[in-house]
């Protein structure tokens, strides 16, 4: 913990040269920070995916999941971070801690998104799929699902941006990633803008690209978008 | 937990004082109602400014959503560093303005946003009916297509509320009070100790309370204000399902 106040101050507003002084341990942060942001919104997937099925095959199902689902965004994410351990019989500077309610954040966006996604399947593509033998799973994977990415997709952009953001916040239960610059420029007056700056910046471009990414995987799942447009 | 919340409850502290639940949730009601009245001040009318004479539209969405990626806590300490070096005033100003930046910051996309998208769906065919009778350019906007778009501006607004209530936790971060500071000072006090734990159980499930009654009294607003036409809530059967503008709810994200 000592040595993220070890090297010398820098000028104020100077996050480059922070960074080229503080090299490794930034890196490390950032190689955190990707992973508490990534695995969450895998894992929610994962967990959304079936619920958003069933909330879109029960109808009976949907307003009680999308309610818990929006009470569930109430709670401020420190308030999880810092009750996970407890809930959880984890450690406490255990990543689990953080993983878990960003999981259930994802969980709670996505299955709304993935069942008002596969509500916009017009009725005529699941009769003419049914109509060519599809099975319900089949039908379910092949024709469904596919046609429900562009609004999967919006959604799940959504959740990975502002998860990258969340994942500041464990800086108050003291797992470390990108979020601890905030608390440096906070804290000693002497670094200043400089980490404060670095942490929002290395944050955006992490964002982006992870945002980028599914944007593109988007755009090779959905190839009949493009047939459509004109050139 | 439900222990802890108890022992919390019974401290004098926790009814009386300049710390007590009464105050912090005063404070939080500050906060959050500044920032959103602000909020609604600059965003509606560029909203609507924007989605009626259809210009930058599609920047002002793709800015809306870039805002997204803005960490809060950065944000706070970067405006906490930047404004309080600056301002030599004392009293809370140095910490409340960086608060209440962020804020907006978090709830001028989502209403804006909606905003321009609900003038954009108004029907071509209401809006051509409105200018074929001879409404002025204001005449259709305020007339006709504020009155379609209302469904989904409240539904801007009460996302953005809801963020803004959850968010205005940080505000303890910086320090200043309000709700955050029941689960900053309640974490302060270590997962040992029996009230802190409490206190801080009790100020998460206040700060959801307060965005469930302000989100409640938003839907119960929009019944009200939202024109029949537009709901389609007839007495009469005749007139049922003629609703056409289906409001969709902009995507709400914790804090």
């Amino acid at each position: 913990m000592g040595m993220m106040y070890a090297a010398a101050p820098q000028k104020n507003w100077d996050p480059w040269g922070y960074f080229m002084n503080n090299t490794d341990t930034v890196l490390d942060w950032l190689v955190s920070h990707i992973w508490l942001s990534i695995v969450p919104v895998v894992l929610g997937m994962i967990v959304a995916l079936p619920l958003g099925y069933v909330a879109r095959r029960f109808t009976w199902s949907y307003g009680p999941l999308i309610t818990i689902s929006s009470l569930l965004y109430t709670i401020p994410s420190i308030v999880l971070f810092v009750l996970a351990p407890q809930i959880l019989g984890t450690k406490v500077l255990s990543p689990i801690n953080v993983v878990v309610p960003l999981t259930l954040y994802t969980i709670a966006l996505m299955v709304r998104v993935i069942a008002d996604g596969l509500a916009s399947v017009p009725e005529d593509v699941l009769q003419s799929a049914t109509a060519m033998g599809y099975g319900r799973f089949q039908r379910l994977l092949k024709v469904e699902l596919p046609i429900a990415v562009p609004v999967i997709s919006a959604g799940l952009r959504v959740a990975v941006v502002s998860n990258v953001g969340m994942v500041t916040i464990a800086t108050a239960i003291g797992l470390l990633q990108l979020g601890q610059l905030f608390t440096i420029g906070f804290q000693k007056p002497a670094f200043g803008m400089s980490p404060i700056l670095l942490g929002i910046i290395l944050c955006v471009i992490l964002a982006l690209i992870l945002d980028g990414f599914i944007v593109l995987v988007t755009r090779l799942l959905t190839p009949w978008k493009r047939a459509v447009q004109p050139a | 937990m439900i222990d802890a919340i108890i022992a919390y409850l019974q401290l004098d502290k926790t009814w009386s004082g300049n710390r007590s639940i009464p105050v912090r949730l005063l404070e939080h009601l500050e906060y959050s109602a500044i920032a959103l009245g602000v909020a609604l001040l600059i965003a509606i009318p560029l909203g609507l400014v924007i989605g009626h004479t259809n210009r930058g539209a599609g920047v002002t969405i793709a800015v809306a959503n870039a805002l997204r990626a803005l960490p809060a806590f950065g944000m706070l300490f970067f405006f906490v560093v930047l404004i309080s070096s600056q301002i030599k005033v004392r009293g809370d100003l140095p910490y409340l303005l960086p608060t209440l930046i962020v804020l907006l910051v978090l709830a001028i996309p989502s209403i804006l946003a909606n905003t321009v998208a609900g003038i954009q769906n108004v029907s071509p065919a209401a809006r051509d009916a409105a200018v074929g009778m001879g409404m002025t350019g204001s005449q259709v906007l305020f007339k006709v297509e504020l009155p379609c778009a209302l469904p989904l501006i409240i539904s801007g607004v009460r996302s953005a509320s809801l963020q803004v209530i959850a968010t205005a936790t940080i505000a303890a971060a910086v320090p200043l009070g309000g709700l955050g500071r029941l689960i900053y000072d309640g974490l302060g006090q270590g997962l040992a100790n029996l009230a802190g734990v409490g206190q801080m159980a009790t100020g998460a499930i206040l700060v959801a309370l307060l965005a469930i009654g302000v989100d409640l009294m938003l839907a119960g607003l929009a019944k009200l204000v939202v024109s029949r036409g537009i709901t389609g809530r007839y007495k009469h059967k005749a007139f049922k399902g003629s609703s056409s503008n289906v409001p969709r709810k902009a995507e709400v994200v914790p804090s």
